[in-house]
Formats: C-alpha cells, sequence, structure tokens
C-alpha cells in the first residue's frame, strides 16, 4: 500500500526535524522536510504532495505564494497551516485535512 | 439566543503514559475526535497528573499561545531562552512559542505528583518572538468573586497573550453566583469545573465538566457547592 506523501515546510531545522519524525511514527504517512521555499518547491514539482504542512517561520506573503504555486501544480492539494511545532495537534490536523475540514 | 455546548468529564479523551495521566477536552495526541476540535481559538485543555520525579523531556513549540495553571504540586520549568523556574499552585505560567521555542516542564519531588492544566490558544499572528513569564497569584482574590488571570493586555491583570482571551479563576462557596460579561462582541466563553457544581445559567457542571457558550453577551454563574472553575473567554 502506498504511504500518504506529505511535504513539510519549515524555517527551523530542529522543528522541521521533530514533525518529520512524528509523522513517519504513523506507518501510512511518510514526511518530506524542506526549510526553504526553494528546495519546497523542487521537491513539489519532482513529486506533487497530496498534503503539505507549513510550519513556523514562514511569512504571510510566502504561505501565499506556496499555496497558489502548489495549487497551480496539482488543484487538489490540501495545504494545512501547522500549529505548534510538532505537537500533540499534528495527527487531528492531518486527519481534518484529509477529511476535508 | 445563545449556543452552548456541554462536554461532560466522562466524555473526555484519556491518555494514560504511565508517568502521564492526562483527560484531553479536546483532540490531542492519539485522541481525535472530529467533535472535538476546541472551542473557537481555545485548541487544547489537558488536565495532567505527572508522576513524582517525572515530567515532560526538552521538546519544541511553536505558533501557540500555552499557559499552564498548577492545580497541586511544582513544576520545574526550563526553556531555549534561558529561563529556569519553579511553577506551584497559585501561579500561572505562559509561553508564547512564536518562531519556535523549547522547553522541558519536571516535577522534581520524589514523593508528590503534580497535577495542572495545559492550555494552548491559537495566537492571533503567526511568528512572533518567543516569550515567557509566569506570576503569583493571590489566591483569595478569587473567594467569592472572579479574579482576572490572563488578558490580551501586559498592563491588564494577570498574565499576556497574543489572543483577544480573557482567563478568570473563581472560588466561590455554596449560594454564591456572579454574573460573567463577555468583553469582546463574537467571543465566547468555555468554563472547566475544577472541583464542585456550579450552574452555568440553567445548566448544571459537576467536577471536570466542561461548557462553552456563545452568541450571548452574559451569563451566571452560581456554586451548587463550595467550588471552584475556570472561565476561558476567547474568539470564536
Amino acid at each position: 500500500m502506498n504511504k500518504l506523501q506529505i511535504l513539510v515546510i519549515c524555517r527551523h531545522v530542529e522543528i522541521l526535524a521533530t514533525i518529520v519524525r512524528l509523522i513517519n511514527t504513523n506507518d501510512q504517512w511518510s514526511a518530506t522536510g524542506a526549510v526553504t521555499d526553494e528546495d519546497a518547491l523542487a521537491a513539489f514539482e519532482q513529486s506533487p504532495f497530496p498534503v503539505v504542512l507549513l510550519g513556523n517561520g514562514i511569512d504571510s506573503a510566502d504561505e501565499t505564494k506556496l499555496t497558489q504555486t502548489f495549487k497551480s501544480i496539482r488543484a487538489d492539494v490540501k495545504v494545512i497551516p501547522h500549529y505548534g511545532g510538532g505537537s500533540g495537534l499534528l495527527f487531528a490536523e492531518i486527519y481534518e485535512a484529509l477529511a476535508g475540514r | 439566543m445563545a449556543n452552548t455546548i456541554l462536554h461532560k468529564a466522562a466524555t473526555r479523551g484519556h491518555a494514560n503514559h504511565g508517568w502521564l495521566n492526562s483527560y484531553h477536552s479536546f483532540s490531542f495526541g492519539s485522541y481525535y475526535n472530529p467533535e472535538r476540535m476546541g472551542f473557537g481559538a481555545l485548541r487544547v485543555l489537558n488536565d495532567d497528573t505527572v508522576d513524582a520525579g517525572m515530567g515532560f523531556g526538552k521538546h519544541p513549540h511553536d505558533n501557540m499561545e500555552i499557559i499552564s495553571i498548577p492545580l497541586e504540586g511544582d513544576l520545574e520549568h526550563k526553556d531555549s531562552m534561558n529561563n529556569v523556574a519553579v511553577i506551584k499552585n497559585g501561579d500561572i505560567q505562559v509561553m508564547s512559542a512564536g518562531t519556535g521555542i523549547y522547553h522541558s516542564e519536571y516535577n522534581n519531588d520524589r514523593d508528590k505528583r503534580v497535577k495542572f492544566l495545559q492550555i494552548w490558544v491559537y495566537p492571533n499572528q503567526r511568528n512572533v518572538t518567543p516569550r515567557y513569564d509566569q506570576i503569583t497569584l493571590d489566591i483569595n482574590d478569587r473567594h467569592n468573586k472572579l479574579q482576572q488571570v490572563l488578558s490580551p493586555n501586559a498592563d491588564d491583570a494577570g498574565v499576556w497573550i497574543h489572543q483577544n482571551a480573557w482567563f478568570n479563576l473563581g472560588k466561590f462557596d455554596k449560594g454564591v453566583s456572579t454574573e460573567y460579561n463577555m468583553h469582546l462582541k463574537g467571543n465566547g466563553a468555555y468554563i472547566f469545573v475544577l472541583n464542585g457544581d456550579v450552574k452555568i445559567n440553567d445548566q448544571l457542571l459537576n467536577t471536570r465538566d466542561g461548557f462553552g457558550i456563545w452568541d450571548t453577551d452574559k451569563f451566571t454563574i452560581a456554586a451548587e457547592t463550595d467550588a471552584e472553575f475556570l472561565i476561558m473567554e476567547v474568539p470564536m
């Protein structure tokens, strides 16, 4: 069975590592991390992820630009603003996005 | 006409990690209930008990206003901004996680457990500069009256956060009642009973019940027994 591929963008390297590690504890999910927008866009162009998690440090203009670019490549991508930093909210945020809420 | 929602104590999520026994009013960790995703900007209300000598190791947070209210015992706090402090019953601690913060919270007592409320409120802006604060409250100031312990204003009573939220604690004798007036139109209030029985308007609440009320400017809270409770007013 294919795992759900999730792209995580976060400016804080250690928090990014935590989020990726936590997502990967779910054996149905697989996370790829990116610190910069350039790395994120390159990863997305190579493999259009169904889910993108926006972590901390990304200013709102960049969030808008990234979201627009992702949607132009894959219209049904779910872009989730993540709060808490690899926290107890992470799984619920992903479940809610997958349920379309 | 006010809208309301009742969360009985027994319907909360529960996670027993051995050293940590936690009841979740809203989805958290492995507890996921789509009907319990928070109350407005209030996202997490965890009722935690930490065993003696145990605690939360160093871990990160970002973009969340995190409030801790100790109910029993002492908790040692350390963070990446070089804050080292002990919070105890009567204190309130706040962290604006913003662009990122690491912290640990330990119960250093070898004999006594720690009970505390862990509350997370969505910030009204992302990526703020991280900050930490704690204050000691005078418990007598909540006897038969509401004691404001949190607001959006640095120069107001209690701690402050990046959100249009107000928290009040009350410790009422049986028969005492008061009216709570919302600070902002569009805000709602979530009442969590620490112990005893209270009535919010006509709704009876027991220990550890939660009750949300919104689309109203005010409500009445009455102690049916000696009771302690927390009122969290947040944007909806």
